[in-house]
């Protein structure tokens, strides 16, 4: 007997948001980046398009970050040291694109400064041509000292900047405006919230384009249910034509994964958890994949071997119509 | 499609005789129709009605069940296309597919240590479901060997992988006491398969490579006899399973096509060129019900297994700990008095950082209506006032002589107004993930 596949229709689409710029448009970047776009939900091709695969960012950091897991000093070793190395590696590894994150304190203890972090973004962009995110190390006030710096630094390159969270969204949002670039709102866990956010962003006159939303997921086990649900309900809102809810949506497996105990303690823990590397990278790995599945457009790693497990899938996910 | 209050009316005898115990039949209908109320409650309707009726409340997916002395699974039954819709119920059950070509010691080793294999996830005891076992030989005999060498160790639910009947027969006599799954029929040997799953009473896996031929094989099969079916799509990418298994679920729920109406079987590991793990992953989230491996390893299937959790927890109902204040590590009055909410894995995470580091502490749990810290903030669940009366509630005060208390980090901007909310207390800013609790406290803490 036919069977017949029951095709839901969608009204409506995610939005199509462009990362970097190129020296034709007033950057430096090799390429540009374009996600969302999606009329239908992940990768159910049969019934509307995908124009454009999640795309996969490593997350480099300003200075040699002291407590991630050895696990990924191991993996990144000398790199590390230098955000323009670690960015290079990060290329050759296979990374889309460049998730920068300012540190608080320099290697030597002292508070991070605008003139350091321009000098950073600066020897980044020209240590590679891919896009690039740039967010604050998660302290408003040294957030907005330094983020406005770099914003002007970079100015035109359409770097997505962050972390534009309710409480702290103004001065990002009104340096990313003056000087051409993204950003990235972060709200916890909840629907109305992520929405409300991009309204405010957007009342402050930043472009619907020009805004990748953040909706905060745990890691597995620590909660990667609640950040799976109010994803997979925005994107429901999103193709139904709720227009605020259409940004695409970035997400953060490798910090979410990385802090967790089954992620980064090799010792001490139970027996039946296993070999701890392949324990580290299944956590980050299905972290990551179960992400992709609930529509993350953007996912920021940490590790190398990660990127190429994520990636694989996503090669699958995304057919052979599609395929870059 | 569940009827609503009104068409059951219709089927009823419209007498309001009471004998129900409840007014009139439409409060009856509407009582069923909300399933609060069993329609044997009614001891005059129809056989006719009561057929259509049960018809009609039939579940949309099928519950099939699997049993061993030592546990069962039961998939199927699912009533939503999303989590958030309602929940998931039925966990896929996880299987570890085992050979009878193997020799038997070296079997009962491996089921040994499978059997053995038990992790233990914010106080819920997780493990693999059962094996399966394929009867690689092509001997009845062998076949039968290997499965009472299986059952000799291990009390688990079985799985029998035979292409023939006579085979099939053979795994059943050699797994007697037990119900397991037989997989599978086809287009070539179903009806021989369904006498010997009918003879056994166990349900019947079916695979074919179309859902057209799929659909098609279980109507034949539920017409010679066998209700219980487990459906095998035959998916070995990350896009054939999403999308086969995405279609039949909407199938089952939103057209209630019966043909298609059953619980799901993938082999994430059957296809080399893919990662089983992450394939696993994808059949746990999407619409998986009995997921079986090629590999045992602990580490990926400890992931595999918290993520069921997750996936399968009700949203509705988030696990929570009890409020109170908690001890660890035998603390005293001078140990540390860390504050957090009561949702269990918030609880855990920070419990067993703390156990972990060896620092003897005082963990005051609120009722933050088991939300995470942040979330319990947001909503207004977890603030000075509320911390401030569980403090008082649970008597922190003559737990400890000192009067500091320690609040997630994620929550600085508390620390102003708990300062005026516990007079005489210095309110300290801890770290904002749990995994920073030592060096914090080794840093700030003074014995």
């Amino acid at each position: 007997m036919a069977v017949e596949i029951p095709k839901e229709k969608w009204t409506s689409a995610v939005r199509e948001v462009t990362l970097g710029a190129t020296s034709d448009e007033g950057g430096t970047r090799s390429h540009t980046i374009t996600v969302g776009g999606e009329t239908a939900l992940p990768f159910l091709h049969f019934e509307g398009e995908t124009p454009n695969r999640p795309i996969l960012a490593l997350d480099v950091r300003s200075h040699k970050p002291e407590d991630w897991s050895p696990l990924l000093r191991q993996t990144w070793g000398k790199a590390m040291e230098d955000p323009a190395t670690w960015a290079q590696a990060a290329e050759e590894a296979g990374a889309d694109m460049i998730y920068l994150v300012l540190s608080l304190t320099t290697t030597d203890g002292e508070p991070n400064t605008p003139e350091n972090a321009r000098a950073v973004v600066r020897k980044v962009l020209e240590a590679t041509g891919l896009p690039l995110a740039v967010v604050g190390p998660g302290q408003a006030e040294v957030d907005n000292e330094l983020i406005v710096a770099v914003a002007e630094e970079a100015v035109g390159e359409r770097l997505l900047l962050g972390l534009c969270e309710e409480k702290n969204y103004r001065t990002i949002v009104a340096a990313a405006l003056a000087h051409n670039h993204l950003v990235q709102s972060k709200t916890p866990m909840d629907v109305n919230l992520s929405k409300q956010l991009v309204i405010l962003i957007n009342d402050m006159g930043m472009p619907l384009e020009r805004i990748v939303m953040d909706p905060t997921t745990g890691a597995l086990g620590y909660g990667i249910e609640y950040g799976f649900s109010v994803m997979e309900r925005l994107r429901l809102a999103a193709l139904q034509g709720d227009k605020m809810t259409q940004q695409p949506m970035i997400v953060n497996p490798g910090e979410e994964a990385w802090r967790v105990k089954e992620a980064k303690v090799g010792e001490g823990v139970p027996e039946n958890w296993g070999e701890w590397e392949r324990r580290a990278l299944d956590w980050e790995a299905l972290t990551a994949t179960t992400l992709v599945h609930s529509g993350a457009d953007i996912l920021v790693l940490r590790h190398p071997e990660t990127l190429r497990r994520v990636r694989a899938v996503i090669d699958d996910l995304i057919g052979p119509k599609s395929a870059a | 499609m569940a009827l609503s209050g009104l068409e059951i009316y219709k089927l009823l005898p419209q007498t309001n005789c009471k004998d129900c115990d409840y007014p009139t039949c439409l409060a009856f209908a509407m009582k069923l129709a909300a399933k609060q109320a069993s329609l044997s409650d009614c001891p005059h309707v129809s056989e006719e009605a009561k057929a259509k009726l049960e018809a009609a409340s039939a579940p949309p997916i099928t519950l099939v069940e699997i049993k061993a002395e030592g546990g069962e699974v039961k998939v199927g039954n699912e009533t939503v296309v999303f989590r958030h819709e309602k929940t998931f119920y039925h966990k896929p059950g996880l299987f570890w597919r085992l050979r009878d070509t193997e020799d038997l010691e070296e079997l009962k080793r491996k089921v040994a240590d499978a059997d053995a294999y038990h992790v233990d996830y914010v106080g819920i005891d997780l493990y693999l479901d059962g094996f399966a076992i394929e009867a690689v030989s092509g001997d009845p005999e062998t076949f039968k060997n290997a499965i009472s060498a299986i059952l000799s160790i291990s009390k688990k639910p079985l799985i029998l992988i035979a292409s023939t009947s006579d085979i099939a027969k053979a795994g059943l006599e050699g797994s007697d006491g037990s119900r397991p799954l037989l997989y599978a029929a086809d287009g070539e040997n179903w009806e021989t398969m369904v006498e010997v799953a009918k003879q056994g009473d166990v349900p019947l896996a079916v695979r074919a490579d179309t859902l057209d031929e799929l659909a098609d094989l279980t109507q034949k099969i539920k017409a010679a006899g066998v209700e219980e079916m487990v459906l095998d799509p035959g998916v070995h990418h990350y896009l054939d399973s999403l999308q086969q298994l995405t279609t039949l679920r909407r199938l089952a729920l939103k057209k209630t096509f019966r043909p298609l109406g059953y619980p799901i079987i993938t082999f994430p590991g059957a296809n080399e060129e893919v990662d089983e793990t992450l394939l696993a992953a994808e059949h746990i989230t999407k619409y998986g019900g009995l997921i079986v491996l090629e590999e045992f390893n602990p580490a990926s299937l400890y992931a595999l297994l918290v993520l069921r959790q997750n996936i399968y927890t009700d949203p509705q109902k988030p696990i929570q700990v009890q409020p109170g204040v908690y001890e660890i590590n035998s603390p005293d009055e001078n140990s540390p008095l860390m504050v957090t909410t009561n949702f269990s894995i918030t609880y855990f995470s920070i419990a067993n950082e703390v156990d972990g580091s060896g620092w003897p502490g005082w963990l005051l749990v609120t009722d933050a209506e088991g939300m995470s810290v942040l979330t319990a903030w947001a909503a207004g669940k977890f603030d000075a006032e509320r911390i401030a009366k569980d403090a008082k509630t649970f008597n922190v005060e003559e737990k400890v002589s000192h009067r500091k208390l320690i609040i997630p980090g994620h929550v600085a901007v508390l620390s102003g107004e708990l300062e005026e909310e516990m007079p005489g207390w210095e309110i300290m800013v801890g770290p904002r993930e749990a995994v920073d609790i030592n060096s914090y406290l080794k840093a700030m803490w003074t014995k």
